[in-house]
C-alpha cells in the first residue's frame, strides 16, 4: 500500500513536469498548427543552461530558473524564425522537416559544448520529506508542484486577460479569421513559441534536478512523450494536456513500480501509438475523425525530375566496380558505408517519397534486420545466406505488420507514429534481454559470406555491398515504373481521389512498407554483421534522422538521388575531416542537421528532384 | 430495372441537413442533372452515393445492388465513377498516368484474384516485378486505350499526356479528371461542375464531350450549375435547395416551375454569383 501511495506521488510529480512540456506543444500546435519537433530539445538546453547557471556562476535556483526561461524563450523564438515563419507557403510538412533539422543541430551542439558523457547537478535544495500518512513527499516534489500551478496559472491568466492571449487563442480558434481581424499571426507565433519554450526549458531543468542526469540526447524521448500526454487529452486543447500529462506520469510510475525502470518510455510510446490510431483526438472525444488535414495539395514538392542518361549510370557502375584498385583501405570503408547507407536511403525514399508517408523510424528496420540475422546465425547456425535472406522477409513482415495501425494516420501523424513504432522496437530490444542480450547486445556474429567464402577483407566486403545496391535499385527501378509504383504515387497526392478509382490504401501502402522493409533489413543485415556486434544503440533514432535527410536531398522517390544522397552525406564528412583535421568529426552530425534545415527550405524537390 | 436507385437518403452535419430524405432513380442510359444554388447538398449527395460520407439513414441501390455501407473503392470495379467539384488529379502524375490511374480496378492480369490479402499482395508484387508477357499486353492495351480516351478531348490533352497535371491549366487539370473517370469504364459517371471556371468555347466543348458519353450508353448523374448546358443535355432535372428535392421532372417543366425560380432568386443575394451569370443560366439558348 506504502508503495501505491508512493508511486501516486511521483506520477504526479512527473505528471507535472510533462505538462510543462506538452502545455507548451499544445500552445505551439494551436497556432501554428505545427507538431514542433524541436522542443525536446529547447527542453534539454533549459537542463543544461541551468546546469551552467547553477555549476559556472553559482546562481541560487530561482536566478537560475529565470536565466533558463529567457534562454529558452529566445531560442524558442529563433526556432520560429527558422524553421516556421519562412517555410509558411511551402507543403505542410516542410515546418516539421525543419524543427526535426533544428532539434539534430541542438543536440549536436550540446554534445560538442558539453560531451556525450551524462552530467550531474549538485545537489541544489534540502532533501527533507514530510511524512504524508503513509507516504511522504520531498522538497523537490514540492518546488516541482508548486513551479507547475505557478506556470499553469500564469499561463491562464495571460491567455484569458491580456490581448496578446486573446490573440493567441483567436488564432488557434480560425488563423484565418484571427488574420481577418488584424492579428498579426506571426507575432502570435513568435510570442507562443517563446511562452512555450520558456516552459519547456523549465521543464527540462525540474527533470535534471529530479533525476540528478543530464544527457544531450534527453529531449528526443520527452518531446515524443510531451506529445504523448498532448495526444491523451486532445491535441492542441491546453487543459486537455494538463489532465494528459498527469495521467502519463501515473501510468509510468505506476508501470515502472511493477514492471522495473527500464520499462519507463515503453508506455508512453505504446500509448502514444494507441491514442494515435484509436482515438486521434484525445481520449475524452467521441469521434474518430482527425484533426482537419487539408483537403487536396500535397505534401510533395512539385518538380520535374533530372533526367540522367543511362549510359552515365553504367558508366558510373563500372567505375564503382574498379575503385577497390585505386581506393587504400581506409576509404574503401568509407565507400562501404555509403553503399549500405545507399540501400537505407533506397528503402526509405520508396515509403516516404513515393508513397509519401514520412516514416522517421527507419533504423528499426536495420535493427529488426540485423537481429534476425544475427540470431538465426548465432543461436540456429545457418549459413549467412539464407539468414539474410530469411531476416529480410522477416523485417519486411514485421515492418508491414508494426506500421499497419498507422496506415489510417495521414500527414504529420504518420512521421509521429513511425517515430514511436521505432523507438518500441527499439525499448523492446533493450528489454527483451533473454532474446536480444539487452543493452549488453549480441557480440562474435559471423561476417558475411556466401559458398564458404568470407567477406572479411574491405575489398570484398565493397564489392558485396555495390551488388547488393545496385541489384536493390534495379529492383525498386522496376516497382516503381510498374503499376504500383503509380498507385503508391497516386495514393501520395490524394488519398481520396485514389479510393474513388478503387486503390486499397491499406494493400498498397501494405505493399510499401513490405518492399522497404526488406531492403532496410538487407541494409541492416550487412551492416551488422561487418560490424559483428550489434546492440540496442547501434541503429538509433539519428539514424533514422540522416536516412531522411539524405531521402530530401537527393529528392523524394527518387531512386538514384537517394543513393547520391547517401554518398554526399558519408563521404563529404571524411572529405572535410580530411581537410580540416580529426576534430572535424564531432561537427558531422551538425552538418546533417543543417542540411535538412537549407534543402527544406530553399529546396525542397532535392537535388536531381521529386518522382 | 434502374441502374441507380436513391431512396430515403437524409444525411445532417451537426444542426445542418445537407441531404433531406432524398428519393430518384436513374434509367440506363439516362442523363439527369442535379441543380440548385449553393450549399443545397448536391456535392454531399454525390459524396453519399459514391460512398466517401456515411448516410444517417436511406439506401442506395446500384444495378440491383445493395451498396448503402459499401467503401468507396468497391464502387469502381461496379461500374461507378466520379469527378470532384473542385478537382483531384494526382498532380504529379503525368496526363497519362492519371487516366491510367483511372484504369486500375480493371487491371486483372497482374492483380491475381487471391482470397487471402497478404498473397495476392505477394502475387501482385511478383507479377509487377517480373512482368510476363500477360501483364505487359494487359499494360499496353491499358496504354493505347488511355490514348483514345485522351483523344476525345480533341488536341486539348494529347500533346501534354507525358505533362504532370499540376502544370495543366485548370479546365486542361478538369478534362484529365473526366478522361481518368472513363478509364474505369463505368456504367454510372457522376460528373460534379464539370464546366465551373471554364469559358464559354471551353464549355460548348464540354457539352459536346457529355453529349457523345450519353450517346455511347453512359449513364449519367452531372451537377452543373449552366442551366443552358443542363436544358440541352438532360432528360430529366432534380432541382435541391436546402437538401430537399424541391422539384423533379422534365427540364422545359422545371424551367418554368415557380419554386425553382424562386429558390435561385431568393438565395441569389446570399450566393457570390453575379446577377448577370444567374440570368443568363436561366435564359435558355437553343
Ligand atoms: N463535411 C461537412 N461538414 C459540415 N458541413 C458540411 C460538410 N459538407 C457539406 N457541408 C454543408 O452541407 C451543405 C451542403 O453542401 P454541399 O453538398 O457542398 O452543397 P452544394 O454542392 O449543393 O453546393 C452546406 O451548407 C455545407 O456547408
Ligand atoms: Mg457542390
Amino acid at each position: 500500500m506504502n508503495i501505491f501511495f508512493d508511486q501516486t506521488i511521483n506520477g504526479l510529480v512527473i505528471g507535472n513536469i510533462y505538462a510543462l512540456m506538452a502545455v507548451g506543444l499544445a500552445l505551439i500546435f494551436g497556432t501554428a498548427n505545427l507538431i514542433n519537433f524541436a522542443h525536446g530539445s529547447v527542453y534539454m538546453a533549459g537542463a543544461y543552461v541551468g546546469w551552467t547557471c547553477v555549476t559556472y556562476f553559482g546562481f541560487p535556483l530561482f536566478l537560475t530558473f529565470l536565466v533558463v526561461m529567457l534562454f529558452c524563450a529566445l531560442l524558442g523564438m529563433l526556432i520560429e524564425r527558422v524553421g516556421l515563419r519562412p517555410l509558411q507557403n511551402s507543403a505542410r510538412i516542410a515546418p516539421l522537416l525543419a524543427t526535426i533539422g533544428i532539434s539534430f543541430i541542438l543536440d549536436q551542439l550540446a554534445q560538442i559544448i558539453f560531451s556525450p558523457q551524462p552530467l550531474a547537478l549538485p545537489p541544489l535544495i534540502s532533501t527533507k520529506r514530510f511524512s504524508l500518512g503513509a507516504t511522504s513527499i520531498g522538497v523537490l516534489d514540492i518546488l516541482i508542484a508548486s513551479v507547475s500551478l505557478i506556470s499553469g496559472a500564469l499561463l491562464y491568466v495571460f491567455l484569458r486577460y491580456t490581448r496578446m492571449g486573446w490573440a493567441i487563442r483567436a488564432t488557434a480558434q480560425d488563423r484565418d479569421a484571427a488574420q481577418q481581424m488584424g492579428v498579426d499571426v506571426n507575432r502570435v507565433n513568435q510570442v507562443t513559441f517563446a511562452i512555450a519554450s520558456a516552459l519547456g526549458g523549465l521543464s527540462g531543468m525540474l527533470v535534471a534536478m529530479y533525476f540528478n542526469v543530464l544527457t544531450p540526447t534527453m529531449g528526443f524521448q520527452a518531446g515524443l512523450k510531451g506529445f504523448a500526454a498532448g495526444l491523451i487529452g486532445g491535441l492542441g486543447n491546453v487543459p486537455g494536456a494538463i489532465i494528459g500529462s498527469l495521467l502519463l506520469g501515473l501510468i509510468e510510475s505506476y508501470g515502472v513500480a511493477l514492471l522495473g525502470s527500464s520499462y519507463r518510455n515503453l508506455f508512453a510510446f505504446v500509448i502514444l501509438l494507441v491514442v494515435l490510431v484509436l482515438k486521434p483526438n484525445g481520449i475524452f472525444s467521441k469521434g474518430r475523425q482527425l484533426p482537419p488535414e487539408p483537403m487536396t495539395g500535397t505534401f510533395i514538392a512539385s518538380s520535374k525530375p533530372v533526367q540522367i542518361p543511362r549510359s552515365v549510370l553504367i558508366g558510373v557502375s563500372v567505375l564503382a566496380f574498379l575503385l577497390p584498385i585505386i581506393s587504400n583501405n581506409y576509404w574503401l570503408s568509407v565507400f562501404t558505408t555509403a553503399l549500405l547507407y545507399g540501400i537505407l536511403a533506397l528503402s526509405l525514399t520508396l515509403v516516404a517519397g513515393t508513397a509519401g508517408l514520412m516514416s522517421i523510424g527507419h533504423a528499426g528496420l536495420l535493427a529488426i534486420g540485423g537481429y534476425t540475422s544475427a540470431l538465426l546465425s548465432l543461436r540456429l547456425g545457418l549459413p549467412f545466406a539464407l539468414a539474410l535472406l530469411l531476416a529480410a522477409c522477416v523485417t519486411a513482415i514485421l515492418g508491414m505488420l508494426l506500421v499497419m495501425p498507422a496506415f489510417r494516420l495521414r500527414g504529420h501523424y504518420v512521421s509521429i507514429a513511425t517515430i514511436g513504432i521505432g523507438e518500441i522496437v527499439s525499448l523492446t530490444i533493450l528489454n527483451w534481454e533473454s532474446l536480444t542480450g539487452g543493452p549488453v547486445g549480441l557480440m562474435n556474429i559471423p561476417p558475411p559470406s556466401l559458398f564458404g567464402f568470407e567477406f572479411y577483407s574491405n575489398r570484398s566486403l565493397y564489392w558485396l555491398s555495390l551488388v547488393l545496391l545496385l541489384g536493390l535499385a534495379l529492383l525498386q527501378w522496376q516497382l516503381v515504373r510498374s503499376h504500383i509504383g503509380r498507385t503508391l504515387r497516386a495514393i501520395r497526392e490524394d488519398e481520396v481521389a485514389a479510393q474513388a478509382y478503387g486503390i486499397n490504401l491499406n494493400r498498397y501502402k501494405g505493399i510499401a512498407f513490405a518492399a522497404s522493409g526488406f531492403i532496410a533489413g538487407i541494409a541492416g543485415v550487412i551492416l551488422t554483421h561487418s560490424y559483428t556486434y550489434i546492440n540496442n544503440e547501434t541503429f538509433n533514432n539519428t539514424i533514422s534522422v540522416l536516412a531522411l535527410t539524405m531521402v530530401i536531398l537527393g529528392g523524394r522517390g527518387n531512386i538514384i538521388g537517394s543513393i547520391l544522397g547517401a554518398g554526399l552525406l558519408i563521404v563529404i564528412p571524411e572529405l572535410l575531416r580530411d581537410v580540416l583535421g580529426e576534430s572535424f568529426i564531432v561537427y558531422r552530425m551538425l552538418l546533417y542537421g543543417l542540411l535538412l534545415v537549407l534543402f527544406v527550405r530553399w529546396r525542397p524537390q532535392g537535388l536531381l528532384g521529386t518522382v | 430495372m434502374s441502374l441507380l436507385e436513391v431512396k430515403n437518403l437524409t444525411r445532417s452535419f451537426g444542426g445542418l441537413t445537407a441531404v433531406n430524405d432524398v428519393s430518384f432513380s436513374l434509367e440506363e442510359g439516362e442523363l439527369i442533372s442535379v441543380i440548385g444554388p449553393n450549399g443545397a447538398g448536391k456535392t454531399t449527395l454525390f459524396n453519399l452515393i459514391t460512398r466517401f460520407d456515411q448516410v444517417d439513414s436511406g439506401q442506395i441501390i446500384f444495378n440491383g445492388e445493395d451498396i448503402t455501407n459499401l467503401g468507396p473503392e468497391l464502387l469502381v470495379g461496379r461500374g461507378m465513377a466520379r469527378t470532384f467539384q473542385h478537382g483531384r488529379v494526382f498532380g504529379n502524375l503525368s496526363v497519362l498516368d492519371n487516366v491510367l490511374v483511372g484504369a486500375h480496378s480493371r487491371l486483372s492480369a497482374v492483380r491475381p484474384r487471391i482470397p487471402f490479402p497478404l498473397l495476392g499482395a505477394l502475387g501482385e508484387t511478383l507479377l509487377a516485378l517480373l512482368r510476363p508477357k500477360r501483364v505487359q499486353e494487359e499494360e499496353e492495351a491499358l496504354r493505347a486505350e488511355a490514348f483514345e480516351i485522351l483523344a476525345l478531348f480533341n488536341d486539348r490533352l494529347i500533346p501534354r499526356a507525358d505533362q504532370p497535371t499540376y502544370s495543366l491549366s485548370y479546365a486542361n487539370r478538369r478534362r484529365t479528371e473526366i478522361a481518368r473517370a472513363l478509364a474505369s469504364r463505368p456504367k454510372l459517371l457522376l460528373l460534379d461542375e464539370p464546366t465551373a471556371g471554364m469559358n464559354p468555347t471551353e464549355t460548348a466543348e464540354m457539352l459536346e464531350l457529355i453529349r457523345l458519353l450519353k450517346n455511347q450508353g453512359i449513364t449519367i448523374l452531372l451537377i452543373e450549375h449552366k442551366l443552358s448546358l443542363v436544358m440541352q443535355l438532360s432528360d430529366r432535372v432534380i432541382v435541391m435547395d436546402e437538401g430537399h428535392v424541391i422539384a423533379h421532372g422534365l427540364p422545359e417543366d422545371v424551367r418554368h416551375d415557380p419554386r425553382v425560380i424562386e429558390a435561385y432568386l431568393g438565395h441569389s443575394s446570399q450566393t457570390s454569383r453575379p446577377e448577370s451569370e444567374l440570368e443568363e443560366d436561366l435564359q435558355v439558348r437553343v
